[in-house]
């Protein structure tokens, strides 16, 4: 009878808490702050051109958070020309946004208008492009471990047995990317002395170019044994002078991780990408806008990097959904 | 005074035959399987593109016109046959409606300089943004496009073998002949040289000039499509981006430079098979001995401006061989 009472008394006990609990949330005293802090900011977004994989992917992500939290993502598309991007930045300055995302066409071009932006206030944010000025945070693909995972790529393939002969497909040399993949590819290739790389030539980020100086390095070096680009869009030329030599020349490639690079790994034309995800990229742009934003430092303070981690994209790793589709986000 | 402008137009390109002889022979001495048949190949391949729409730009720059326009043709057409293919509509649909849009851009800016009269130079211009803005906006919303799996069937056109030979150099060979047999032998080819010479003597001979200046851009129209088509297939995509390139001054640089002048009625397509060959020798011979990029754009620019002067003290300019006009 005691154990009756003790135990009905405990379940009722139990039951009032638990209703309790049902009948009163807890709130959560920063929520209203938060929502608070972002509503009405304004973003700034100057690509070095919309209508390419990488861009187009990031502003679709940056543009969902900001319909989320109330924001205005506004685009100033440079369209491949650095005059007109430095001309936006010029009246982004006075126009005063809170945060600029700049994607950089080399390290030198926009270097002392982001350092004015920050004496004006405005967050800076650098994506993937950087540029000699370090501004508040750069979000992006790490390039120096791009370029050595590239070239571990192509040394697994052409060690013993092969000519052991490498050519490197640069896009511009000058640019920010390249010279980090270059001293990742050196970093590499330093410690394989098997490994001769024959052949360091530019296809100016352009596909036909690539195709025609690619088989001019296959007619001198008829037993190459691999090549390693620097960007997937412009080694399709690469890979169409390969196929055209009609030798097993392994390619291994770097880019966004878009689907086209699943389905030339699918299809052989890749042996690998070393992809940077854009849609992480994105996510990570997210978060450090938000974070600059709820910090309260004024612009120019945090100095912090965010490298994108490596995907690889190879026939060991292909499974569907691991690429995005720059055309969905189109829809 | 004719026979004058004859003998210049000769020079300049024996200058440039001449260079390039030069280059050819001492790259086959110093440079170890330049003269191999493979290579050869490849040297030619590599600037074929180039040469196709050399011989588009040469029928418009004879007539004294010139196509700014052809690039953004060449890309924007094919790229939007590509998407078409993309999206489910069938190989003869996509490549009938790309083509139709090159040859309504080459018309528009036809009748725009034909019958409005406005000058080539800013005509064509304003049509390549025109054409680029438009497509993007309406048609090709990506940069890139990628052959679609559909388009297979079609991927002989540009990454095919002929009789050993890439088809891409068949098509050269192919355009550079049609063209010379259209320049040379054909009525409405002989009054673009009339054109180019001398306009208003052409108009008063009774050539129909304006259509002929319709017909024109309308043929670089074409040709640029098909070389659109020939680069889609070979390297399995379209990067639109080329309209922004220095493509369009390449091609007006191996025209010139074969002697083809500006002012019109001079040349033929030797004179680009001979400055597309000189482009292609340099470009080869440069990869092949690894010559870093941007040393390679110093050196190539230096030759060209070699080509220029030599030819301007051999043959120097006076009131006698200098056109109204001329750019």
């Amino acid at each position: 009878m005691r154990k009756t009472v003790v135990a009905t008394a405990f379940g009722l006990a139990l039951a009032g808490i638990t209703a309790h609990a049902v009948a009163d949330g807890i709130d959560d005293p920063r929520r209203a702050d938060y929502f608070k802090t972002f509503e009405g900011k304004t973003i700034a977004f100057v690509p070095v051109s919309m209508g390419i994989d990488l861009t187009e992917g990031w502003a679709a992500v940056m543009r969902s958070q900001a319909d989320r939290l109330g924001m205005k993502l506004e685009v100033r598309d440079a369209h491949f020309s650095a005059d007109a991007g430095a001309q936006a930045i010029t009246s982004l300055i006075s126009e005063k946004p809170d945060v600029i995302v700049v994607h950089n066409p080399d390290v030198q071009s926009y270097a002392k208008l982001l350092k004015r932006a920050e004496e004006a206030g405005i967050h800076v944010i650098q994506i993937n492009m950087r540029s000699n000025y370090n501004s508040d945070v750069y979000v992006g693909a790490d390039w120096i471990g791009i370029g050595e995972a590239e070239a571990q790529g192509v040394i697994d393939k052409c060690g013993a047995g092969t000519s052991g002969k490498v050519a490197v497909l640069q896009g511009q040399p000058t640019s920010g990317s390249d010279s980090g993949m270059m001293k990742g590819v050196e970093n590499a290739l330093a410690k394989h002395p098997e490994i001769k790389l024959v052949a360091n030539v530019a296809g100016e980020w352009d596909a036909t170019k690539a195709q025609s100086v690619i088989s001019t390095v296959i007619q001198q070096n008829p037993d190459l044994c691999g090549v390693i680009g620097f960007w997937d869009v412009m080694d399709l030329g690469a890979a169409a002078a390969i196929k055209e030599s009609g030798k097993p020349i392994v390619l291994v490639t770097s880019g966004g991780g878009e689907q086209m690079a699943c389905d030339n790994v699918s299809k052989g034309v890749f042996e690998k990408e070393i992809a940077y995800q854009v849609m992480d990229q994105g996510r990570d742009l997210n978060d450090m806008i938000t974070t600059v934003l709820e910090s309260g430092l004024p612009a120019g303070k945090l100095k912090a990097v965010v490298y994108s981690p490596q995907l690889i994209i190879s026939k060991d790793t292909l499974r569907p959904g691991l690429c995005w589709s720059a055309s969905a986000l189109k829809k | 005074m004719l026979g004058r402008i004859r003998s210049l137009a000769v020079s300049q390109e024996k200058i440039v035959l001449l260079i390039a002889v030069v280059l050819f022979v001492g790259f086959s001495v110093f440079l170890k399987g330049f003269l191999s048949s493979g290579n050869l190949v490849t040297l030619v391949r590599g600037v074929a593109i180039l040469g196709i729409l050399g011989v588009g730009m040469a029928i418009v720059v004879i007539g004294r016109g010139i196509d700014l326009t052809i690039v953004a043709i060449y890309a924007m057409s094919a790229a939007w046959t590509l998407q078409l293919a993309s999206l489910g509509v069938s190989i003869p649909a996509a490549l009938a409606l790309g083509f139709l849009l090159a040859l309504a851009a080459g018309v528009i800016n036809g009748v725009l300089i034909a019958y409005l009269e406005i000058p080539a130079l800013f005509c064509t211009l304003g049509m390549a943004s025109l054409v680029y803005g438009f497509v993007h906006y309406a048609l090709v919303p990506l940069q890139v496009v990628y052959l679609p799996a559909s388009l297979n069937a079609i991927s002989w056109i540009g990454g095919g073998f002929v009789f050993g030979a890439p088809t891409p150099i068949l098509f050269f060979a192919l355009i550079s002949f049609l063209g010379f047999v259209f320049l040379r032998f054909t009525k409405p080819g002989r009054f673009i040289y009339a054109i180019g010479d001398n306009v208003l003597a052409a108009r008063i001979s009774g050539a129909p000039v304006r259509p002929i200046i319709v017909l024109q851009y309308g043929l670089s129209a074409s040709i640029a499509y098909l070389a659109g088509m020939i680069t889609a297939t070979a390297v399995s995509s379209m990067n639109t981006n080329v309209t922004n390139s220095s493509l369009v001054a390449d091609v007006i640089l191996v025209v010139v430079l074969g002697g083809v002048g500006l002012s019109g009625g001079r040349g033929g397509v030797r004179n680009v098979i001979v400055g597309t060959l000189l482009i292609g020798i340099l470009l080869n011979g440069m990869t092949i001995m690894n010559i870093e990029y941007t040393l390679q754009n110093v050196i190539r620019s230096l030759i060209l401006l070699a080509a220029i002067v030599i030819d301007s003290i051999v043959n120097p300019r006076d009131e006698q061989t200098a056109q109204q006009g001329d750019i």
